[in-house]
């Protein structure tokens, strides 16, 4: 089997691990969000958490739980748009005519950054959860070490089939344009969207129904949802809302995802296909 | 071949074939079709019209076959500037598939080869300009091609770095390596070349190698000033030993049959008796230069008037 797309994650977590501050500033910025956007937020919370009524017996989770689950989520969102953007430097740079002029066929590139989408959005994931417990983020509550070792893998399952899809989604982009400044504009214009029709900040349930319909079918929601499955538990309240998730529900995300991941794949297998650097 | 741009003719039924071992340049003015050429051949761009072949290999129907047969410098700088110089070659190994052995070994007969044996760690972001070139003539033969492919491989280098450059490029194609090459420094095409096509408005309009095709031009050239050209070209025309007279933007380019150093008085003094007066005259053997101007009405630098837009003129910030 040809595997020439390792050679292209070679060089890509090479390059990540050289940019010093790239590095750091990816690590550092999950908590950032979670010290200081949690911290405000949860502390205006607490005021009036207090007083929603929850059935009798049950415990809402703190907001920074809630919001635990978000940051990972978050966070490989962004990894992973700007994971395909270095194609357009590569592409300007002039990098891509020495890979197009080679005989390794043009998927292994894709695949190859893929890889690397995944790999560092797990280990900043890994860097989150472990953040995140410290300062007081309540995951894996009550659960035995063995539960939480296959809890942190379906996270990571969820977190990678949904980095990949927006490492293909970003890649497509990036192949597509001529130049990088656009290609911000449009990463960032398109990066609202997702963030802000999802679940990562906020309850989706009392949405108005044309921003539910796109917060369904936005993969960012389908990928929290899996998060807090394994990281929160499937029956939960939180700000004052029921959360609860089936199997199916989850399975259902989890195949979302994946006809996301093999759609984007696609789309960018023709781009680049097409794609021409001359 | 022939290649279109929606309603532009890029390459309009062009036919060359180059013999195997030689130095073959491919040159014309900026906008001549020269880049659309060389990217049909690297297989970067696909083939519209016509039948390419190179190293025995089709291009259309095979290019794997063909990416694996050559090597490329391009033009602009492809090099990844966060890789040291080991690491650029690794990477370019890799993507072609040659086993680690094989890798390993060829990294280090390139290295010294282009002499970067103690830059190995450095990222080619700090190499100099000569060094990035060197560095990328040693990936384009790290697959030993049998065709490498050299576009403008001395553009912004000075002087000393070129001779060097093309030291190793000469060992090179001692080595068996046939070079395709395009440049702007008609001197270096004259002194390499063993076979010169010239390309123009999407054709090909003159062929040869270099001493044929400054000898097509004439023995000698004279450059003359007159206060009455129109009168002096009537007047040249007509002598045996003229081959052809044009009038420049100065005044007469005059080629001769015969040995410029003696016919140079005789055509002045014919000039004078018909009361011409010459205000400055130049003798010169035929350069690369005037065969190129000869050929294209213009000097190389200067872009032909079919006006391009494939070329992308991407340059590292």
């Amino acid at each position: 089997m040809a595997m020439e797309f390792l050679t292209v994650y070679w060089r890509d977590m090479l390059r990540f691990f050289r940019f010093r501050a790239l590095l750091i500033s990816s690590l550092v910025q999950p908590a950032l969000w979670l010290t200081l956007y949690g911290g405000a937020m949860s502390s205006n919370f607490s005021r009036f958490a207090s007083a929603l009524p929850l059935p009798r017996g049950e415990v809402s989770v703190s907001y920074l739980t809630f919001l635990g689950a978000g940051v990972i989520a978050l966070t490989a969102l962004f990894t992973s748009l700007f994971g395909g953007m270095f194609l357009i430097f590569d592409k300007e740079f002039g990098l891509l005519r020495e890979v197009f002029a080679s005989p390794m066929p043009r998927t292994h590139i894709i695949i190859g950054i893929g890889l690397s989408g995944i790999t560092k959005s797990l280990l900043q994931v890994s860097v989150i959860i472990g953040f995140g417990l410290l300062i007081g983020v309540r995951f894996f509550s009550g659960r035995t070490p063995l539960q939480v070792v296959l809890d942190i893998l379906g996270i990571f399952a969820f977190v990678g089939i949904f980095s990949l899809g927006i490492v293909f989604l970003s890649s497509a982009i990036s192949l597509s344009m001529d130049n990088h400044e656009g290609l911000q504009a449009v990463i960032t214009l398109l990066s609202m969207p997702i963030f802000f029709a999802s679940n990562a900040l906020y309850s989706i349930d009392v949405f108005p129904w044309p921003l539910k319909m796109a917060s369904v079918i936005n993969p960012l929601t389908h990928l929290i949802n899996g998060v807090r499955y394994f990281a929160i538990g499937n029956d939960f309240y939180a700000m004052g809302y029921h959360y609860a998730y089936s199997t199916d529900d989850v399975m259902r995300s989890m195949l979302a995802l994946t006809v996301f991941a093999a759609l984007m794949f696609l789309v960018a297998r023709w781009v680049l296909k097409r794609a021409l650097v001359l | 071949m022939e290649q279109r741009f929606g309603d532009l003719k890029a390459v309009d039924d062009v036919c060359f074939s180059v013999k195997e071992g030689e130095i073959y340049s491919f040159l014309g003015p900026n906008g001549a079709g020269k880049s659309t050429v060389i990217n049909t051949l690297i297989t970067l761009l696909p083939v519209q019209k016509g039948s390419v072949s190179i190293a025995g290999y089709d291009v259309a129907s095979q290019p794997q076959e063909v990416r694996k047969a050559i090597g490329i410098v391009f033009q602009i700088e492809t090099l990844d500037r966060d890789l040291t110089v080991w690491e650029a070659l690794e990477f370019h190994g890799r993507i072609y598939s040659l086993p680690q052995g094989l890798r390993q070994k060829r990294i280090e007969e390139m290295i010294s080869l282009v002499e970067l044996e103690d830059k190995r760690d450095v990222r080619t972001r700090h190499l100099s300009g000569g060094m990035k070139r060197r560095l990328e003539i040693a990936r384009g033969l790290m697959t030993s091609p049998k065709v490498l492919f050299l576009d403008e491989p001395t553009l912004g280098l000075d002087t000393q770095t070129r001779i060097k450059l093309w030291e190793y490029i000469r060992k090179v194609n001692q080595a068996g390596t046939t070079i395709f090459l395009t440049t702007h420094y008609m001197d270096e095409a004259d002194q390499v070349s063993n076979w010169i096509d010239i390309i123009d408005h999407g054709k090909i309009i003159a062929s040869g190698n270099p001493l044929k095709l400054k000898n097509d031009l004439g023995r000698d050239m004279i450059y003359m000033e007159t206060n009455d050209d129109e009168a002096a070209l009537q007047i040249v025309r007509s002598l045996d030993v003229v081959k052809e007279v044009r009038r420049t933007s100065k005044g007469l380019r005059i080629s001769i049959y015969s040995d410029g150093t003696y016919s140079l008085p005789a055509i002045m003094d014919l000039l004078k008796e018909h009361g011409v007066a010459i205000a400055g005259v130049n003798l010169k053997k035929p350069t690369l230069d005037d065969v190129f101007v000869y050929h294209t009405g213009h000097d190389i630098r200067e872009p032909s008037s079919a006006k391009l837009s494939v070329q992308i003129s991407a340059r590292r910030r």
